[in-house]
């Protein structure tokens, strides 16, 4: 028993490879007992260039939404090693679950951006398909989705389907109940599921030490009998490895695995929240000289595997996804109002088509004013 | 003809679902050995095997949500929340999920999942046991709230919601699953969405479901037998979506309507159906529309249940204020506390 539970525990401190100026560290004696293999230099280039894109994605959402142009984004600048090695660690036939904050994440699945950007923007409430693009629609209520992706890797296993589930998650989602109700079915089902915590140290304002009492979020695991893993957050080839080897126990049918991450959200919860209200400069500041992105760049250059050259490539093409992001977002998003019924139910119900049949009046009526300017002033002026 | 309960129904109704479609699962707390607490699932485990029908943790929010994730790939879930009042833990996967899923990915994803939920009182149930709780659910678009009173309606409602590609919260009202009928399964009855009239009447239109479709029977029998009133008695099998036409045709028929609901009546079906019903035939009543509800108040310990619970005599007492032209005492709220619409 005793070795059953020494295997479900975390390392004591997160798995690391890379030190935060890019220089490689010794594994822990725990780390390489879980056999964790630094990823090969083709691997990291990957991870860094896919950082560089979804990093250079984010900044343009949040450039969209002070353009107006989003009603909302939150960014997840700072936490790209974990938005963008899980994704890279992950086969086709694998399911994603993500929350509203992984949207960068969705980028690096190959999901047209714009699509990701559709339920920010307001025409929709998920841009993509689902079933096409394996990826459950973002998910706004906290840790629902922890659910789904236990049933969904439970069915996927039935199917016989070789699939793993990630699910995506934040700190403060650790807190709700359908937390522990996806940790514990994923583990009396054994499903191939792999959670993967982001632990950016807030949830909105509220700090990690008001939202639990454990010594690290990976300990949660245990109980519930899910092997558990912490890891440095910021440290690109510490995660790809890490979630690599989680999705590999998952689908050798060995059951569901718990990463926690250690990172950090550079900008506020969104750009409606004042971050400067619940943390320090120096906290900041801190963080900035973890970069994931800077510590893997570093790493990649001093050992030949980069040069100058391939990043101005890379910058260049992120420029221009970032142009063609703008392009296609400043254009107004084509919405049918009578499309509002077409979805509630796979047939609408006779109080829908009642309903339906009065918008299309109000509608054709108002085309019908807009069609009289002179009518169309009048009503300006009364209001 | 065989004797079949309603119990009896629902089970066969899995069981011919299962049968039917691999992809059909039966999911919740004690469903598999025990069979259930009310036995409607009894001996599905043993026919069809661990992984068809599934013991899950105790954990409503997790059934809720594993079924969401099994029916993203494919799967037709059937869950069980063993009580009415144990549901709310789920809610929000049921609201949030459920229920909204197909809309949020514009038709890319159907969640044809049935949550089968025992309700309603009347069988000396402890506290939480006995709850109406359709309210929550039909005021959730994406949902399909249905209700059968009958055993021929349990199994081919059942059956019916299973295959339906649109969620369906399936209220069983549990003091009618021991109720029994002369009938051979399978059954097909009128589909969902369809109201049935179970008593033709000339005077006064009895809109009812679920638990109080006997009592509205037995009220109607003797408000013939008593009060010369000619009651009509509408079973509407399902509260989403709503036969407005059938309770219309009725109405303009008799001219007059009263709603009758186990649940408490502030903002509740009946309110639904008075103002639905007011809306389309105002110019056809010859008096408000009234309801007859449970009491504003969370469900009572067992000993008091009666009180709450409306019964023949409110039924009756109710539709004795129809007679508007009578100049009915608006000092006076009625036994049970159903207030005069003025």
């Amino acid at each position: 028993m005793t070795s059953d539970i020494a295997d479900l525990l975390p390392c004591p401190e997160p798995v690391r490879f890379l030190a935060p100026d890019g220089t490689r560290v010794e594994l822990s004696e725990q780390a390489a007992a879980r056999g964790y293999a630094f990823p090969e230099p083709e691997e990291l280039l990957a991870v860094w260039r896919a950082m560089v894109l979804g990093r250079r994605f984010d900044a343009q959402s949040t450039a969209l939404t002070k353009q107006g142009r989003l009603a909302v984004y939150p960014s997840s600048r700072g936490q790209d090693a974990c938005q963008v090695a899980p994704i890279l660690a992950l086969e086709e036939q694998d399911w994603v679950f993500p929350t509203y904050r992984d949207s960068m994440a969705l980028v690096t699945r190959g999901i047209d951006p714009v699509g990701v950007l559709t339920l920010l923007r307001g025409d929709w409430h998920c841009g993509y398909d689902p079933q096409a693009t394996r990826t459950a629609p973002q998910c706004t209520p906290l840790a629902t989705q922890a659910v789904h992706a236990a049933g969904s890797a439970h069915a996927l296993d039935r199917r016989g389907a070789d699939a793993v589930a990630l699910c995506l998650i934040g700190d403060g989602a650790t807190s709700e109940g359908d937390f522990h109700e996806g940790l514990n079915f994923a583990a009396v089902f054994n499903t191939p599921t792999v959670y993967l915590v982001q632990n950016n140290k807030y949830a909105i304002s509220v700090p990690l030490a008001k939202q639990t009492k454990a010594p690290t979020l990976a300990y949660k695991g245990i109980g519930y009998g899910v092997r558990s893993e912490q890891v440095d957050g910021n440290d690109p080839a510490a995660v790809l490895a890490v979630m690599q080897a989680a999705c590999r126990h998952a689908r050798e049918g060995k059951g569901p695995v718990l990463v926690e991450a250690h990172t950090y959200r550079m900008e506020a919860h969104t750009n409606a929240d004042d971050a400067t209200r619940y943390r320090t400069p120096d906290e900041v500041d801190e963080w900035t000289g973890q970069d994931p992105i800077v510590r893997l760049q570093t790493w990649l250059v001093a050992e030949g595997h980069l040069d100058e050259e391939q990043i101005e490539q890379v910058r260049a093409e992120a420029e221009e996804q970032a142009a063609d992001l703008r392009d296609r977002m400043n254009l107004e998003p084509v919405v049918e109002p009578l499309s509002l019924f077409e979805h509630v139910y796979a047939e609408p119900t006779p109080q829908l088509l009642e309903q339906r049949a009065m918008v299309q009046t109000e509608l054709a009526g108002q085309a019908a004013s807009a069609d009289s300017p002179g009518q169309d002033a009048m009503e300006e002026s009364t209001r | 003809m065989s004797q079949t309960t309603f119990a009896q129904a629902l089970n066969r109704a899995m069981r011919d679902a299962m049968t039917q479609d691999p992809d059909v699962i039966v999911m919740g707390e004690d469903v598999g050995a025990l069979g259930g607490v009310f036995r409607i699932t009894d001996g599905l485990t043993r026919d069809f095997g661990e992984d068809r029908c599934i013991d899950t943790p105790l954990a409503e929010a997790g059934i809720a949500g594993f079924a969401v994730g099994m029916a993203m790939q494919g799967f037709r879930p059937v869950i069980e929340m063993q009580f009415d009042a144990f549901g709310y833990p789920a809610f929000e996967q049921v609201v949030s999920h459920i229920a909204k899923l197909r809309n949020r990915t514009q038709g890319k994803l159907a969640m044809p999942i049935v949550i089968r939920m025992p309700y309603a009182g009347g069988i000396g149930g402890v506290e939480h046991h006995c709850d109406s709780s359709e309210g929550y659910y039909i005021h959730t678009p994406g949902l399909h709230v249905v209700t059968p009173s009958t055993p021929a309606d349990a199994y081919s409602l059942l059956r019916e919601s299973i295959f339906s590609d649109d969620p369906v919260v399936f209220m069983e009202p549990k003091p009618l699953y021991w109720s029994k009928a002369d009938l051979d399964l399978p059954v097909g009855t009128e589909p969902i969405g369809r109201a049935a009239v179970r008593r033709e009447g000339a005077d006064v239109t009895l809109i009812t479901y679920g638990p109080q479709v006997p009592t509205a029977l037995k009220a109607a029998e003797v408000a013939a037998a008593e009060e010369d009133w000619d009651v009509e008695v509408i079973d509407l099998r399902t509260l989403v979506p709503f036969d407005d036409a059938t309770v219309q045709t009725s109405v303009r028929k008799t001219g007059r309507a009263v709603v009758l609901a186990e649940a408490q009546g502030f903002g509740g079906m009946g309110a639904e159906i008075a103002a639905r019903v007011q809306e389309r035939c105002f110019h056809s009543l010859a008096a408000p529309v009234l309801r007859v509800s449970g009491l504003d108040m969370p469900y009572p310990p067992p000993k008091l249940e009666h009180t709450y619970l409306p019964g023949v005599d409110r039924v009756l007492d109710t539709i004795a204020r129809l007679q508007w032209d009578d100049e009915p005492d608006l000092t006076h709220a009625g036994a049970g506390g159903t207030a005069v619409t003025v």
